[in-house]
């Protein structure tokens, strides 16, 4: 499947990723109606830039094959996408046990603290061609690529 | 603390109806001028800090960002302009040098702006590059006197020896800028794209990092008066080796590059140890004549085994056409004349903008010297300085240049946008600095990228400006100077430029 792969030497860590990540999953995904209106002051994005000294680079759900936390989820709200692969949520079903949060490697899914539900999970910015902070990222650090299918 | 008299030259101005406090320019400016107030979730200005190089306003997501000269100006007059006091005002602080970097900024006059190039109208027909095929293809070095040919047996095959060449794919080469002035990204993008298109790249005075060896036979290795990096390997892992004099920015002064700027890699690279003073001295201390020059040449082509050309960069100034006619005699392959234009990354304002003369005519001279002197063929004429366009390639070569070296026209590809503050190793490009946490803002996949495509945009200016002539290889055009012609000049500039004034006929 299509993934999100980093490069971390070229990561800047100006964190354009995040913002953009916010951006597109928002109805208006206008960036300027977005942040005055639309996007919660705490909000996390499902794309979180780890740095450490002048090191960055931007980590988002790994849409694991074997993925833990569709195992852990007792609801059935983490599932995936049977067409495209990726690791979905579905808030609706979700309640909030953060059992996904507890098995997740990578540490990249995260709830909101008011509804408790899982909030931000990448959903690969579904149905565009590519995902927002890969679009957004000014220096390449991340890219759209289909790697396992390399000949 | 003493009152700081002058005030910053340049305004930040934030549009807070589109600013959304994201902090990216915060993080994109490596002078701090950005400052984030977490009390007020707001973001603030130091003007002071900016240098006008814009990363944060080509980063700036809600376009919110826009940088001003500041409108309070000295008082003035049409000479004691705000700049000139300022400057005063700022040496009168601290007794020190002025520096800058990048290229000559005073107004002097351009002569590439004061030719005009020919077209064909009815009686020789236009080529269309396009339908037709265009030669580019350039070859640098010293050419035999005449070729002698050999027949054996009906066999006939080439007698004369040749001295080694280099082949371009296009007349333009990228000029030296030395590992340590520039990022490590910086070197990669120039030498990937010089590989892959066809020209040359050149290491600068700074030494070759083991990483761009695999580009050996595109790199032009360069031996200044530190010779930083030199050793016979460093000689062989090139296409030709330059013997760098003097530049163009800083004609007869040497450079400086301070310890801080040299970590454990350039240390290793320049072969000197890490946190000292990178100094090259004014002058080769053992070259003071012609004769020791020759010496230096010969040095250079006995451990290249005569396998490499040898070139000579001098600066362009008075004397230019002497000079080069005695670097010819010393025996180079190509002469290297850097004009009053060209850039470096550190120089003292009145050095960079006050001595030398401009490219145009020193190409000329030095054309004219060579064949009156019947040694044009002895070596090529390379140029730098300045070059901002492909038209500037295409008169440097009808004025009898072989080939054009481009500094700062490839930074300003890989993303200089010459706030001429190389000196201070803060570039927020991640060009001319050595912070890890900048130099990974310059890709080089991206990087050599932008550079082929900015010498493919100039090929084919080139080539629809040949065609338009009627002439389909460069060759052609080499020092033919009928094709030039000269507006806005007094006699004896064109003179010396050796073309006629707009409106003369052949
Ligand atoms: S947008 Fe790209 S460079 Fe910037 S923080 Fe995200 S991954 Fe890094
Ligand atoms: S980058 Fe632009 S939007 Fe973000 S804080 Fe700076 S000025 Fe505001
Ligand atoms: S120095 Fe450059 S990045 Fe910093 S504020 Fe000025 S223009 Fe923006």
């Amino acid at each position: 499947m299509k993934r999100i792969y980093i490069s971390e030497e070229y990561c800047i860590g100006c964190r354009l990723c995040e913002i953009h990540c916010l951006v597109a999953h928002t109805k208006s995904k206008k960036i300027l109606k977005a942040f005055k209106d639309e996007i919660p002051k705490d909000a996390t994005a499902a794309v979180l830039v780890e740095e450490e000294g002048h090191l960055s680079f931007a980590l988002q759900c790994r849409h694991c094959s074997d993925a833990p936390c569709i195992e852990a989820c007792m609801t059935g709200a983490m599932y995936r996408d049977k067409k495209t692969g990726a690791v979905l949520h579905d808030e609706d079903k979700c309640v909030g046990c953060w059992m996904c949060i507890m098995v997740c490697p990578f540490g990249v899914t995260a709830a909101d603290p008011a509804t408790h539900k899982i909030t931000s999970k990448c959903d690969l910015c579904a149905g565009q061609d590519s995902p927002a902070c890969v679009a957004n990222c000014p220096n390449e650090a991340l890219v759209y690529e289909d790697r396992e299918n390399e000949s | 603390m003493a009152l700081k008299t002058y005030e910053s030259e340049f305004k930040i101005v934030r549009d807070d109806s589109k600013c959304i406090a994201c902090q990216v320019c915060v993080r994109q400016c490596a002078n701090n001028a950005h400052i984030y107030d977490a009390e007020d979730e707001k973001v603030y200005a130091d003007d002071s800090k900016c240098v006008n190089c814009h990363r944060c306003v080509s980063m700036c997501p809600t376009k919110a960002l826009h940088i001003e000269h500041t409108p309070l100006q000295f008082m003035g007059t049409a000479n004691w302009t705000s700049s000139a006091i300022r400057n005063v005002i700022k040496q009168a602080d601290t007794g020190g040098v002025v520096l800058t970097a990048m290229g000559c900024d005073k107004k002097y006059p351009n002569y590439w702006d004061r030719i005009l190039l020919n077209a064909s109208q009815v009686t020789n027909p236009s080529i269309d590059p396009l339908r037709e095929p265009m030669e580019l293809k350039t070859i640098i070095g010293k050419k035999p006197d005449k070729l002698e040919f050999e027949n054996k047996g009906g066999k006939v095959s080439l007698k004369t020896h040749l001295t080694p060449q280099l082949e371009l794919s296009t007349p333009i080469m990228f000029s030296a800028m030395s590992y340590g002035s520039i990022s490590l990204n910086a070197h990669k993008s120039l030498a990937r794209a010089a590989f892959e298109y066809g020209i040359y790249w050149n290491t600068g005075e700074g030494g070759l990092h083991k990483d761009l060896k695999k580009y050996k036979d595109r790199t032009i290795v360069q031996v200044a008066s530190g010779r930083f990096g030199v050793n016979s390997e460093y000689l062989n892992t090139s296409a030709a080796v330059e013997i760098k004099i003097g530049q163009g920015a800083k004609p007869g002064i040497g450079g400086h590059l301070p310890g801080e700027k040299v970590p454990e890699e350039i240390s290793v690279t320049r072969m000197i140890p890490a946190g000292t003073d990178a100094l090259s001295p004014a002058p080769h201390h053992d070259i003071y004549s012609i004769e020791d020059l020759k010496q230096l040449v010969y040095a250079i082509k006995e451990a290249t085994r005569y396998t490499k050309p040898v070139f000579v960069k001098i600066a362009a100034v008075h004397n230019v056409s002497s000079i080069a006619s005695g670097v010819v005699r010393a025996g180079a392959d190509a002469v290297v004349i850097d004009g009053l234009l060209g850039g470096t990354g550190a120089a003292p304002a009145v050095m960079r903008d006050n001595v030398g003369i401009p490219i145009e005519l020193a190409i000329a001279v030095v054309d004219a010297r060579f064949r009156d002197e019947g040694i044009r063929n002895q070596a090529s004429i390379i140029a730098a300085g300045g070059f901002r366009n492909s038209a500037d390639v295409i008169k440097a070569i009808a004025l009898g240049a072989d080939a054009v070296y481009l500094g700062t026209a490839a930074l300003v590809a890989l993303g200089c946008h010459v706030c001429q503050k190389c000196y201070t190793g803060k570039c927020n490009w991640g060009i001319a600095t050595q912070d890890p946490y900048l130099t990974k803002r310059l890709n080089p996949n991206i990087g050599s990228g932008r550079l082929m495509n900015l010498l493919r945009g100039w090929s084919i200016e080139i080539k629809e400006m040949l065609g338009g002539m009627g002439i389909n290889a460069i060759e052609s055009l080499r020092g033919n100077r009928e094709h030039l012609r000269g507006i806005d000049l007094h006699d004896k500039e064109r003179e010396l430029l050796g073309i006629k004034a707009a409106g003369e006929t052949w």
